[in-house]
């Protein structure tokens, strides 16, 4: 039996199991892709602590490697389930079945379709949920970015820098991202504002060649773009694990700030938690509260 | 086997003309996610000997990822005689890959 098993090699994750390890507690990381999480898109982490500049894949090795050093073990294999046995907890993937003391979920988000006919196919062919890492495909031409949020008002500020134009489509008439940005956006020449619309069609041959959006009074525009950039949010990776932690409307786990949920034992940490603020650091946060509060749990 | 580094200069040669399957590996140096595949492709090299492995920098080879209306990277091309049989786009596990092989 493992002490700590901790589900997602991410940030959070990773630095949950080196606090783990510094208490001496055995520990087995479960990752379904690869080590890093998200992070590993963002080609420039310019506001943790210490390092003043770190490319994202760095960072993610760095932590990685940080806590392989001290003895943490890593599977890639994709948690499925968790059973509650009382005293311990039985963590299950495709390949077999791990028993632990303590569990801690640091499983984040994905992102979260746009949900129109065909955009899967489309991914990689004009479609994209990261403007800071596709944005570069599509210097000088005509984009649109959908959403509302800060990730929205960010990706569409990124590409007025490298598209000829950008269209901001939104479905309501006020953003929920920051007013600084959104003010930016509408002091520059090359934006659109597209509001109180949703995409409803995309129109491709190999590749996205217009897309069709929609307004509240059911007026249709259709729009020349070569790339679609969505953010509409993200999801989290508490499906799986539902029935022994307790999900807010949008699928975070309610766990507060230390990490516990519903269930003795299993602890939540990172992007997948209800919070405010999900940032890098944050994220490690959640991970050094989470590996404590199972190290007490456990020798309790 | 390896991946090999190709260029537009051998890509006609080293993938279209080809006699047996080549998977493609579309990358940039500043990708996190193409870094974080790289180590499963090489993997794969050493245990697949029926497909060849080659990688294209798209930075240095603009025209050949316009060719093949690449948006968004890590972007794998299976390549059979001469043509793309499939793709698959952004980083995925190892056994996605092997499903991919077939």
């Amino acid at each position: 039996m493992t002490d700590i098993v901790i589900i997602g090699a991410g940030p959070a994750g990773l630095t949950a199991a080196i606090y783990a390890r510094r208490a001496s507690k055995s520990v087995l990381v479960l990752e379904a892709m690869s080590y890093g999480g998200q992070i590993i898109n963002t080609p420039h982490i310019e506001n943790y602590p210490v390092a003043a500049h770190i490319s994202g894949f760095d960072f993610a090795t760095k932590v990685y490697e940080q806590a392989k050093a001290l003895g943490a073990e890593i599977k890639f294999q994709k948690a499925l389930e968790i059973r509650d046995n009382g005293d311990t907890k039985t963590v299950v993937t495709a390949k077999g079945e791990y028993e632990a003391k303590a569990v801690i979920i640091a499983t984040g988000s994905k992102n979260r379709p746009l949900g129109v006919d065909g955009e899967k196919k489309l991914v990689g062919r004009g479609i994209s949920y990261c403007a800071t890492c596709d944005g570069a495909f599509f210097r000088g031409k005509a984009v649109a970015v959908v959403g509302g949020g800060n990730t929205a008002l960010e990706d569409a500020l990124y590409m007025a820098d490298i598209a000829e134009k950008v269209y901001l489509i939104h479905r309501r008439d006020a953003f929920r991202g920051e007013e600084a940005s959104a003010e930016k956006l509408q002091a520059l020449d090359n934006v659109e504002l597209v509001l109180n619309s949703q995409v409803t069609k995309l129109n491709a041959d190999k590749r996205l060649q217009s897309i069709e959006v929609t307004d509240k009074q059911g007026n249709v525009r259709t729009l020349e773009v070569s790339g679609l950039f969505v953010a509409v949010g993200r999801i989290p990776e508490n499906q799986p694990f539902a029935p022994l932690i307790e999900l807010d409307g949008a699928g975070y786990a309610v766990a507060a700030e230390n990490c516990r949920t519903k269930t003795k034992g299993i602890f939540v940490a990172g992007d997948n938690r209800v919070k405010d603020v999900r940032q890098l650091v944050t994220a490690t946060a959640d991970g050094a509260v989470a590996a404590t509060e199972a190290v007490h749990y456990i020798n309790s | 086997m390896a991946v090999k580094t190709l260029t537009e200069a051998t890509f006609k040669e080293e993938v279209l003309q080809a006699n047996q399957p080549v998977l493609v590996d579309f990358y940039a140096d500043w990708c996190g996610p193409c870094r974080m595949l790289r180590p499963t492709l090489e993997e794969l090299s050493e245990e697949r000997t029926d497909v060849k492995f080659a990688a294209i920098n798209i930075d240095d080879n603009p025209e050949l990822a316009d060719d093949f209306d690449i948006s968004s990277i890590p972007c794998v091309i299976l390549f059979k005689n001469g043509a793309e049989a499939d793709r698959s786009v952004g980083l995925v596990p190892k056994e996605a890959l092997e499903d991919f092989l077939g």
